[in-house]
């Protein structure tokens, strides 16, 4: 997939999202959440870039921000469209809505995000009647089609979302992801609420999707193991920041940021016995907006030292392709889980 | 090994609904000893937080335990005790100080108008017969036991107050206050970051390590269980499927459901960007139970007619665990039977 020479199709800058804090009776603003604090990656065409980290650390906002759900505070989202490239951070509404239909959705609930009132035909062609394909039997075509690219069968074009499992539900939402061919793909969560057995057939579903037709998607999850399974890339983030990025088999063979490695501690395998030298991290993930000086894992990391405590470490190259924002990536020689061809009997 | 703090038999839990009955838990085995875990595994509809609301007799209505025996060797010697015969009064004495119970969602256990002091030492006051002082004293123990910071400032606190790590912590502090034997955790840590979930998973054992607590761990997530049980119950649709020891079922899987539920899981230690082996089909609705052995038609391994036929019975194999599929015994007696139902 990611063979270096397919073009960025979106490049993010130092992107900031604040969150105002209210109070009183006046509303007066005393401080702000800074969920993304200066985050900055690109995607490749064709490639999957995974966005991890735990609850609070600002890759849905981030997402969001790129779906322009969320208006950024500061930074630039350039994306590579019809030829041109444009900065979404700072289009209007007007500007922006012939643009959507080259970036869409996949939702983490298939239960919430799906209409109960619709059929399942009507849900997966509402983005081509709104991008005008006006023509009724033209739109029940490529419906037909998108329906047999993500394996459901075509008679449950009048059925409603209620009689289908959260796996079928969860391909609805894809196919109507894919209705008018996007450009990217920005799946929060995609497997999260679904039972392990039906996890699996999505994941590969996405897998093969992306084979056959080039998607490119920003896959944001909390789940390492999932991550693993789908990405070419992968960036850590913590408490609003990216802390790593590398291709994926090098950040679970060697990570060279310690919150990295304790994620991939923390992480339960199917292997009985396998948790003797398990890092299980003190205290609590950081107040995004409160963040301690300096790092902001540095309370919680077994290797600060004193610059940890003052410096914010910037993300910097410290092998070709390998970004860590540590001040002691150098000298560490952090553990990882390897990767197996059979993990499992 | 010794005698089972907790035996249950033939365990059978159904809802009543205006559509039909729903049989959630339909014979379920198990026996639980002390300084032990059991993992009770499988995907939703199974029936495993049934199976635990059963044992606890907090079934919500219109369910009810309609089969089978829970027998408990109480504390202080005699005769076991038969939860499932046991009016809600009578249980009430064991609910507590013998068995207690970790939910999976700590903000929708707790009340959000009292503080977790009072939510703690309620428990304490009503089975010890502490008064306030007393009760409270023991709230800020057992809430330092938990590894909660500061607890004598915390025990005031609402629990909207904590972070979902802390709440958990209090919620095991509150299952712990009357000094159980048996600590039934229900997805304790599904809603927990995973950091947070290393921190409650490593709390639990040295908890079991320190008080010899036995445990029955609930969750979909086979890799809390491989890391957390001794033994291992895999449920599909109100059965256990296959039981036996943590080793024998992750490195010996003889159900055809265990083998393929552990392929699809997606690891860390996989190699990236790996298809995962899939099992066909999806979880069949209550309702439309499959006839014969309920995992039949995702079945990669089945048989043939007997499977959709019959229901497999338990079978113990030699290396010490029970099977339910034919593959493995009990096809014999069940073809005879399906002929002579024919004739």
């Amino acid at each position: 997939m990611s063979d270096g020479v397919s073009e960025t199709i979106l490049e993010v800058r130092d992107l900031k999202k604040y969150f105002p804090i209210r109070r009183g009776l006046l509303r007066r603003v005393v401080g702000q959440v800074k969920a993304v604090d200066g985050v900055s990656f690109s995607i490749r065409r064709g490639e999957t870039l995974a966005l991890v980290g735990e609850s609070g650390c600002g890759k849905t906002t981030a997402a969001r921000c790129i779906l322009r759900a969320y208006v950024p505070t500061a930074g630039a989202i350039r994306f590579k469209v019809e030829g041109r490239e444009v900065d979404l951070a700072g289009l209007r509404r007007r500007e922006l809505r012939p643009l959507r239909r080259h970036i869409q959705m996949v939702f983490q609930d298939p239960y919430s995000s799906l209409n109960p009132r619709m059929v399942v035909g009507d849900i997966i062609g509402e983005p081509l009647l709104i991008n005008g394909m006006s023509d009724a039997a033209a739109r029940r075509r490529r419906v037909a089609e998108l329906m047999e690219l993500v394996q459901l069968p075509a008679a449950y074009y009048n059925r409603f979302p209620h009689a289908f499992s959260g796996g079928q539900r969860q391909r609805i939402g894809i196919a109507r992801a894919l209705s008018l061919n996007p450009s990217l793909i920005v799946a929060d969560e995609p497997v999260s609420a679904l039972d392990v057995s039906v996890q699996a057939q999505i994941l590969n579903l996405m897998l093969d999707l992306q084979d056959q037709l080039g998607l490119t998607y920003l896959f944001v999850a909390h789940d390492l193991s999932v991550v693993k399974h789908v990405s070419d890339r992968v960036a850590v983030m913590y408490v609003g920041r990216i802390v790593e990025l590398a291709e994926t088999e090098a950040l679970f063979d060697r990570p060279l940021h310690p919150y990295t490695e304790a994620l991939l501690s923390a992480a339960p395998t199917p292997v009985p016995g396998a948790v003797s030298n398990r890092i299980v991290l003190e205290r609590e993930i950081a107040d995004p907006a409160n963040p301690p000086p300096g790092c902001a894992f540095h309370p919680r990391c077994r290797y600060a030292i004193d610059i940890c405590r003052n410096v914010l470490p910037e993300l910097q190259e410290a092998e070709p392709g390998r970004l860590v924002a540590c001040h002691r990536a150098k000298e560490l020689a952090l553990a990882g889980v390897g990767s197996a061809e059979h993990v499992v009997a | 090994m010794a005698e089972p703090i907790l035996s249950v038999r033939d365990l059978k839990t159904q809802f009543f609904g205006p559509e039909g009955v729903v049989r959630a838990v339909d014979g379920v085995d198990f026996d639980v000893f002390e300084g032990r875990t059991l993992g009770v595994v499988g995907e939703s509809g199974c029936g495993k937080s049934v199976t635990a609301r059963s044992v606890l007799g907090i079934v919500d209505r219109p369910g009810r335990v309609v089969g089978g025996s829970i027998m408990l060797r109480p504390a202080k010697g005699g005769p076991a005790v038969d939860l499932a015969k046991l009016s809600n009064e009578e249980m009430r004495r064991y609910r507590g100080p013998e068995i207690a119970l970790v939910f999976q969602e700590p903000m929708a256990s707790f009340s959000q108008h009292y503080t977790i002091g009072n939510q703690i030492s309620e428990g304490i006051k009503l089975h010890m017969g502490l008064d306030e002082r007393a009760a409270k004293k023991r709230a800020i123990e057992l809430l330092d036991m938990v590894g909660v910071p500061q607890p004598a400032r915390r025990v005031d606190d609402y629990p909207f107050q904590l972070s979902g790590g802390l709440r958990q912590r209090v919620m095991i502090a509150m299952a712990l206050s009357c000094d159980p034997r048996v600590l039934i955790a229900d997805e304790p840590t599904t809603a927990l970051d995973v950091t947070t979930q290393a921190q409650i998973l490593d709390l639990l054992r040295s908890l079991q390590a320190q008080r010899g607590l036995a445990i029955i761990l609930i969750t979909h997530d086979m890799g809390v269980i491989a890391e957390m049980a001794h033994d291992v119950s895999v449920m599909y649709l109100g059965r256990a499927v296959e039981s036996g020891s943590v080793q024998e079922i992750f490195n010996r899987p003889q159900h055809p459901y265990t083998r393929a539920l552990l392929k699809s899981i997606p690891t860390v230690l996989a190699k990236p960007r790996t298809r995962l082996p899939t099992i066909a089909g999806s979880i069949p609705h209550p309702f439309n139970r499959p006839r014969g052995c309920a995992y039949h038609p995702r079945c990669a391994e089945m048989i043939g007619a007997v499977c959709a036929g019959a229901e497999p019975p338990p079978v113990d194999t030699p290396d010490g665990r029970q099977v339910r599929c034919f593959l493995h015994g009990g096809r014999e007696a069940a073809e005879a039977e399906m002929a002579g139902a024919k004739a």
